[in-house]
């Protein structure tokens, strides 16, 4: 399956894949109107310190803890994707705790969010990878 | 007091601005701040270089950058930028620095030369159905049919390089240019089957794997210059003048001999890497020929061996001189070359256009009968393919890009390499600006530009109705000059339109 992973060695920290993801989850079609003056939510994190930066985003794990800590069932594994059923979401966010990459988040609406690799929105691509300027995130089968 | 304002002028439109701070994260001028209690990003113009990184990478194009219009009372004679150059040297009282090829006003000439085409009497080709040949050899080629015993001819030639298209990478050294993009100039190089040159500051050890891609520099200061180096390398080039400084040696200062520059240039760290203006040991042709033969000796006679000089007012002397030395090939560096750091004054004001000095070097070489003897590469601002087959038609065998290169990699020719913060991590060595170079992105961009220049000379080569770039070397006739006086088409060797 194709996945969305990390070089590490090219990140810059400048953060864009964060705005990227945010306006592709958005629903807008324009990036101003979709963040201008908006506390973004993305599904990926830029984590830095010193001269080391990276971007995290969900792993899809072969064997998702997320998955075994949902109550609800809310989460699930449909072809190797880790995908979250709003609907079901009861907002305990055991699985946030479980996650062991921080990789999902509440959303505006309470509900969790997390990396579906764009498969959702009009994307195509994920967003995070097409936006990245040095690609430091790729988009690949490994 | 600061007496010089701000030359350009950050504009942020603040509509589109979505305060994602990616300009603050990515200008290393410090011009972008954020504002916390405004949730708004304010710009320090002050710093800005005009490289255009955080206009690149603003993700909702709210930036651009203009000139400033402040100005100066009006005077032909005193511009702003020479009462700036005075107020900047009567602070500092230093010589003033600059980077890049010279961006004053001089002509030209590719600029005043047009090619022809085919039309009803010669037929074109078309080189997307006819073979097209762009293939190139570079070296001494021999004057005669040699025969042995059995009347079977001598094919062995002296050593010669092997190019696909007549482009090579010139003289970038790792100090002067990042490590990566060392490495994106060595992979597209191997990819599209010519050649990259170290410059005078050695070779690093991970790079010897693309030797066979490579032309390794001897300069004044002999940087780096041991067997291995010699041996690894394609060809070898004796660098004895640079068209953006000529006359005028270098000087990397000991603050960027750290680490992996100061072992490949092998001089202790923080020391000020100098070289010297001449090659303490040539002072005449003889000694030249000496250097050539050494450096032939080292290898085994089996690497060609480059001269390369800076066009000045007796280059055709200099280059006849050359091609008696035993170098297999001149490279001749126009007044438009570029640098990493040079005095303002010299890259403005010394040396002369290529155009003319490649055509007068080849003229000469011909006159003499020792046009065969070298293989003729000019640089010094080739900008197009159309510079290319205009080169070649005067009677160049291959030209060197180096500006062309960089900017193909991602420069924007804001001219402050010597200030060793490029924010497009070509022209530093700090780390965190290295790394925004990725020779995956660049690699591949440099092959894309070389592969766009070879269609289009092939394009041109085939309205001309020449199939191969043996035919369009020193073809003069496919050239008229516009707008050219008589003396300069002389020297140029070509007619006016309309001719
Ligand atoms: S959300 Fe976390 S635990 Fe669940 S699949 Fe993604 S990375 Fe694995
Ligand atoms: S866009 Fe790319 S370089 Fe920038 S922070 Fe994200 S992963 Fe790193
Ligand atoms: S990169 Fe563009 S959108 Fe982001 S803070 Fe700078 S100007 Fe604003
Ligand atoms: S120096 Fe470059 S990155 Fe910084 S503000 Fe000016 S153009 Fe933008």
């Amino acid at each position: 399956m194709k996945r969305v992973y990390v070089n590490e060695q090219w990140c810059l920290g400048c953060r864009l894949c964060e705005y990227h993801c945010a306006f592709a989850n958005s629903k807008e079609s324009d990036m101003v109107k979709a963040l201008k003056n908006k506390k973004i939510h993305s599904n990926i994190r830029v984590e830095s310190k010193g001269n080391i930066n990276f971007a995290v985003s969900c792993r899809h794990c072969e064997d998702p803890l997320c998955i075994r800590g949902c109550i609800t069932g809310a989460l699930q594994r449909i072809n190797g994707l880790i995908v979250v059923d709003k609907n079901r979401c009861v907002h305990c966010y055991t699985c946030i705790v479980c996650c062991p990459y921080g990789a999902i988040s509440p959303s505006e609406d309470g509900a969790i969010q997390k990396c579906e690799l764009c498969v959702k929105n009009n994307n195509g691509v994920p967003a995070c990878v097409s936006g990245c300027i040095n690609q430091a995130i790729v988009y690949e089968e490994r | 007091m600061n007496y010089i304002y701000p030359e350009y002028e950050v504009v942020r439109n603040y509509s589109r601005c979505i305060t994602c701070r990616a300009c603050e994260n990515q200008c290393a001028n410090k011009v972008h701040s954020y504002l916390e209690c405004e949730n708004r990003m304010e710009s320090t113009d002050d710093n800005c270089v005009n490289c255009h990184r955080c206009v690149s990478i603003c993700p909702t194009r709210a930036l651009k950058i203009v000139k400033s219009t402040h100005t100066f009372r009006e005077n032909a004679n005193w511009t702003g930028k020479t009462i700036n150059e005075i107020y900047k040297q009567a602070q500092s009282g230093g010589v003033l620095l600059s980077s890049m090829g010279n961006p004053e006003s001089y002509p030209i000439y590719f600029d005043k030369i047009l090619i022809n085409a085919s039309q009803v009497t010669n037929p074109s080709i078309d080189p997307l159905r006819e073979p097209m040949e762009t293939r190139v050899f570079l070296g001494r080629k021999s004057h005669e049919i040699v025969r042995d015993a059995n009347r079977k001819v001598i094919t062995k030639t002296t050593p010669q390089l092997d190019l696909s298209v007549p482009i090579m990478f010139s003289a970038m050294s790792y100090g002067s240019i990042s490590y990566n993009a060392h490495e994106s100039l060595a992979k597209a190089s191997e990819q599209l089957g010519i050649y990259y040159n170290t410059g005078e500051g050695g070779l690093h050890e991970d790079f010897y794997k693309y030797s066979k891609n490579t032309i390794v520099q001897v300069a004044s200061g002999r940087f780096g210059v041991h067997k291995d180096y010699l041996n690894t390398a394609a060809a070898i080039e004796i660098k004895m003048g640079q068209g953006a400084k000529p006359g005028i040696g270098g000087h990397l200062p000991g603050a960027k001999i750290v680490g992996a520059v100061s072992r490949t240039r092998m001089i202790p760290e923080g020391s000020d890497a100098i070289s010297p203006a001449p090659h303490h040991d040539i002072y005449s042709i003889e000694d030249l020929r000496q250097l050539v033969f050494s450096l032939k000796e080292a290898t085994d006679y089996k690497k060609p061996v480059i001269v390369k000089i800076a066009a000045v007012h007796n280059v055709t002397s200099i280059a006849s001189g050359i091609a008696r030395s035993g170098a297999d090939m001149i490279a001749i560096d126009g007044f438009r070359g570029g640098t990493g750091a040079a005095p303002t004054k010299i890259r403005d004001n010394v040396g002369i256009p290529i155009e003319l000095a490649l055509a007068s070097v080849d003229k000469r070489l011909r006159d003499e009968g020792i046009r065969d003897s070298v293989s003729l590469i000019v640089g010094g601002s080739i900008r197009s393919s159309s510079d290319i087959v205009k080169a070649i038609a005067l009677g160049a065998d291959c030209v060197y890009i180096g500006s062309a290169a960089l900017i193909a990699m991602g420069c924007h020719l804001c001219r402050s390499c010597q200030s060793g913060k490029c924010n497009w991590g070509i022209a530093t060595q700090a780390p965190e600006l290295v790394k925004r170079l990725n020779p995956a992105i660049a690699y591949q961009r440099l092959v894309n530009l070389v592969s766009a220049w070879e269609h289009e000379i092939k394009e041109m080569m085939g309205g001309m109705g020449i199939n191969s770039i043996e035919s369009l070397k020193g073809n003069r006739l496919m050239l008229r000059g516009v707008g050219l006086n008589e003396k300069e088409l002389s020297i140029l060797g070509i007619y006016h339109a309309g001719e």
